[in-house]
């Protein structure tokens, strides 16, 4: 378990991907079975202890701490589980010299008995457990274990990222690994031995597996000159999640087997759990590349809409009454048993066109093939989709998707066959209002940044924040902006610190962004969507930076539909 | 009958000795003044005369120049001076080099003013001596249940753990200066690490004299010289605000450390960025706290500074008669915004410019 603890505390501090991966590589390198394969069901979220309450926990220290100390200290942490396992009481006082770890090695409380032990107790039993080996623990030991029995580490680390680290022992691919995961079961004995050789691939007993996706270069006007147009179909570029909606039949007579069906996110996060209702609609085995979006009275809701759905925790029938999730189809990877990944794109446009007929669910439809001759025709759709076929959806068109006839779907992103020509963006000059360190690689630099559009205030013009971006700029210009936050700074509030920025004396960065939403958490009233530094405009002076009416007029014009001619 | 508040006062400067005419760590400068420990909170420059131990006097000469105060008097743990009736007895207090406990004695009761004291073992200072007592002084930086620092062994081994995984990295160990800075180093070498050891610049008048006292603590460079490719795979101590500062971009990849008490707060590590915490501190832990304020025998307790609330709630649950003493001025060194680096790394005097960044307060 203490192991395993110090492993959690690694990743919980960790700020890097890449760092995060090696802590877990290392630990899953140096502990046996199964040991790391419970650590490994921890990490992936395929444990839970249904009778592990926080309130259980919170009556044992009850019972063990003064109240008022018990209070003062909760108040000082702020976070319930850590001030519990901080002070539970320990048998041996933790700070007299010479007291070292207290239990024999073949005692020691693994992460194994913990999870063998709590499979088999009962409810009654649980707090008298529970406090023998709290008390058993040290402090980071009995952190990560009311952690783990009540659900939840939060420690920055996905399903995905740990299989990765799992995939990693063997120089795998993590699509390796979700391939046949959903056919295993912890402590997952079979895929440590496979990857470490001693024993051959556990069988992927999964019939509705994640494919690994195909995805697209971002597409210049420039790149376009050495593209022949009859050799490419296009198709609106939805903004909405991708996702991948598989179902198979279990069982070796697939004709009678029972219809197994899942959705994944782009990077194969399993997401069925979110969307019961677009499941149900999935009732012919096939695996279908699409975007998630939801439909109202027919019509595409922007992704503002689709977020309030994202971001709920549970979901209700209500919820899935007032967002409906629809999947409008790109792609088909395969049919039955057969997979298509080897046949051109055109062939599996045909394909898909009679397999979304045949569903026939007002769930699932067509994303509309755009026709053009000339690369010309196709600049204007992308300028109009309204009027190039999206009509009532154009709001939620982020671009164009070229795809090349002959393509076959090829897992990551291969040069030349698939092309995203996205929708220009919105510009504004704003100017730099507070600055923040970053994390990580960036904790010496200013690397965040609060920018503000001019608006009538009580006295005269005034600043007010409308964003906050971190990338968009080049090394180079990092340095310069870091340089300017240090020389410029008015008020300093921890780590981040207000810059100078009246009429005549700031900073004026060119903002893009991709869409605008109306929202109550800002004093703007305003939030942008995916906003980034385009360029710095060491040329202008702040007085010369938009104003808000000008936000105001664009957002009006886009709940109104009317996106044609941007506002740069 | 003579009663603890005979023996001392508290005054706007601190704790008063009105009978023998001197100050206890004052905040202000004083005629006369007792100072604990070299830690810039409790020895302040200009005083009249000062006692203390000859660690904490060097010390005090090395921050402040030699004209830190009109005259010193060095005393020895254990060595006594009578001042009109009171007399003063300097006792280890295991804080940092030098640091003591002062005790007050007249017509046969006692007073102990431990400053800042841990109960734990550290390789760079006398330990704790318990001196029983009828009025402790204690402070209360770490007082709340939650702050246990366990065992600092297994924190270094924390650290070199990670050293051996992130072989091409540098580790950045943000420390106190004065005390911390050298625990760790000392605490490395026990440990069996006898690589080179880097420091920032501002560390390295105090940490020679460490050296001078006869403390080892095996081969040290300073950062400043080397190149980054060098640095990789390293340790290098700093102070805490340098984790954060321009200075760390000549290190490769850095990892954040920080050894401090507050570590054992997840919140408190992530606010300041830190990717190691380590729980070293200089200071009692909740436990080292309420057992040494009960072995002192004493009826009277007063608690200076930091989380007095709960130490003097925990006090009365044991019958005690304790209250705080609400002295400003007190700070807490285990902090990231510490006073220490107003350095540049030269050592110099702190400029305005781009080298230090978060300038501490002394919060």
């Amino acid at each position: 378990m203490n192991r395993f603890a110090e492993l959690l505390d690694r990743l919980a501090y960790e700020p890097s991907r890449n760092n995060k991966l090696r802590l877990m590589i290392d630990y899953f390198r140096s502990t046996g079975d199964p040991e790391r394969g419970w650590a490994l069901a921890a990490l992936t979220g395929a444990l839970s202890f249904p009778h592990a309450k926080p309130s259980l926990i919170r009556s044992l220290i009850a019972e063990r701490t003064d109240p008022v100390l018990f209070e003062l200290s909760y108040d000082y942490v702020g976070d319930l589980s850590e001030t519990i396992a901080l002070m539970w009481p320990s048998a041996a006082p933790s700070s007299a010299p010479g007291f070292g770890k207290v239990q024999a090695a073949d005692q020691e409380l693994t992460l194994t008995r913990v999870v063998e032990t709590l499979a088999t107790l009962g409810k009654a039993q649980l707090p008298q457990q529970l406090a023998r080996w709290l008390d058993a623990l040290d402090e980071t030991g009995r952190w990560a274990l009311i952690k783990l029995v009540t659900g939840g580490f939060r420690v920055g680390v996905s399903a995905r990222l740990a299989k990765a680290a799992v995939a990693a022992l063997a120089d795998k691919d993590v699509h390796d690994i979700e391939v046949i995961w959903p056919a295993l079961a912890p402590p997952y004995g079979e895929l440590f031995a496979w990857l470490e050789g001693r024993a051959e691939r556990p069988a992927s007993g999964d019939p509705a597996s994640f494919r690994p996706p195909m995805l697209a270069h971002a597409l210049d006007d420039a790149d376009l000159a050495a593209l022949k147009p009859e050799d490419f179909m296009a198709e609106w570029k939805w903004d909405g999640i991708r996702v991948q909606a598989v179902a198979g039949r279990l069982g070796t007579e697939p004709e009678d087997g029972k219809l197994v069906a899942r959705l994944y996110s782009r990077t194969g996060e399993e997401i069925s759990k979110s969307f019961p209702d677009l499941l149900d609609a999935l009732r012919l085995p096939g695996a279908i590349d699409g975007e998630l979006l939801i439909m109202r009275d027919g019509r595409v809701q922007s992704f503002n809409v689709l977020q309030q759905r994202l971001n709920r925790k549970t979901v209700t029938a209500k919820l899935m009454a007032e967002f409906p999730a629809h999947l409008r189809a790109y792609d088909l990877l395969a049919e039955g048993d057969e997979d298509l990944r080897e046949r051109p794109f055109a062939e599996r446009r045909a394909r898909l066109e009679r397999f979304v007929a045949r569903l026939s669910d007002e769930r699932i439809d067509l994303s509309p093939l755009i026709a053009f001759r000339s690369w010309k025709e196709l600049m204007a759709a992308r300028k109009n989709p309204a009027a190039a076929g999206a009509g009532a959806d154009a709001a939620a068109v982020e671009g164009v998707m070229l795809k090349d006839r002959v393509a076959l779907y090829l897992p990551g992103r291969p040069k030349g066959l698939w092309w995203k020509w996205k929708r220009d963006p919105f510009i504004i000059d704003a100017v730099l209002m507070y600055a923040q360190r970053g994390h990580g690689k960036r904790s010496s630099y200013y690397s965040d940044y609060t920018f503000g559009v001019w608006t009538q205030g009580g006295q005269g013009d005034e600043l007010v924040p409308v964003g906050k971006a971190y990338f968009g700029f080049t090394d180079e210009e990092l340095l310069q902006i870091d340089r300017f936050v240090r020389r410029n700074t008015i008020e300093r509030f921890g780590p981040v610190r207000e810059v100078l920025h009246d009429p005549d004396r700031g900073l004026v960065l060119e903002v893009a962004f991709e869409g605008l939403q109306r929202s109550s958490r800002h004093k703007s009233g305003l939030a942008m969507r995916f906003p980034r530094i385009n360029r710095l405009r060491w040329d202008k002076p702040p007085k010369e930076a938009d104003r808000l009416d000008r936000l105001e007029a664009l957002i009006q014009r886009i709940e109104q539909g009317h996106l044609q001619g941007q506002i740069a | 009958m003579i009663r603890p508040e005979d023996i001392l006062v508290r005054s706007p400067s601190g704790v008063c000795c009105k009978l023998g005419g001197f100050h206890i760590d004052p905040t202000r400068p004083v005629e006369r003044a007792v100072i604990t420990h070299a830690h810039s909170d409790h020895a302040r420059a200009g005083h009249g005369a000062v006692l203390a131990t000859q660690e904490t006097l060097d010390l005090m000469r090395l921050r402040y120049g030699e004209a830190f105060a009109g005259s010193t008097q060095a005393m020895a743990y254990g060595e006594s001076i009578s001042l009109a009736g009171a007399k003063i007895t300097l006792h280890p207090a295991g804080h940092i080099l030098g640091s003591a406990q002062v005790a007050v004695e007249v017509d046969g009761l006692r007073v102990v003013a431990s400053g800042d004291y841990k109960n734990a073992a550290d390789p760079t200072c006398a330990p704790f001596e318990l001196v029983r007592c009828d009025l402790f002084i204690t402070e209360a930086t770490f007082a709340l249940p939650v702050f246990r620092h366990g065992d600092a062994h297994a924190e270094i081994e924390k650290l070199l753990h990670s050293l051996a995984l992130f072989p091409e990295r540098a580790h950045l160990v943000g420390a106190y200066s004065l005390g911390k800075a050298q625990r760790v180093i000392a605490l490395l070498r026990q440990a069996g690490y006898d690589a080179p050891i880097y420091l920032h610049g501002a560390m390295e008048k105090i940490t020679d004299y460490y050296i001078s006292r006869g403390i080892a603590l095996g081969e040290l460079r300073l950062a400043r010289g080397a190149t980054k490719a060098n640095l990789a795979g390293t340790i290098t101590l700093c102070p805490p605000a340098a984790l954060t500062d321009l200075w760390t971009r000549r290190f490769p990849d850095p990892v954040a450390a920080f050894a401090s008490g507050w570590m054992r707060v997840r919140a408190r590590a992530r606010q300041q960025g830190v990717a190691l915490p380590l729980v070293i501190s200089d200071h009692a832990d909740w436990d080292g706290l309420t057992a040494t304020v009960g072995a002192t025998g004493a009826g009277e307790i007063w608690v200076t500074h930091g989380q007095e609330d709960a130490l003097v709630h925990w006090c009365a649950t044991r019958g005690l008669k304790a209250r705080p003493l609400d002295i400003v001025g007190y700070g807490d060194e285990e902090e990231i915004g510490d006073t220490e680096v107003n350095q540049s790394e030269d050592g110099a005097a702190p400029s305005r410019a781009d080298t230090h960044d978060q300038d501490g307060n002394g919060s």
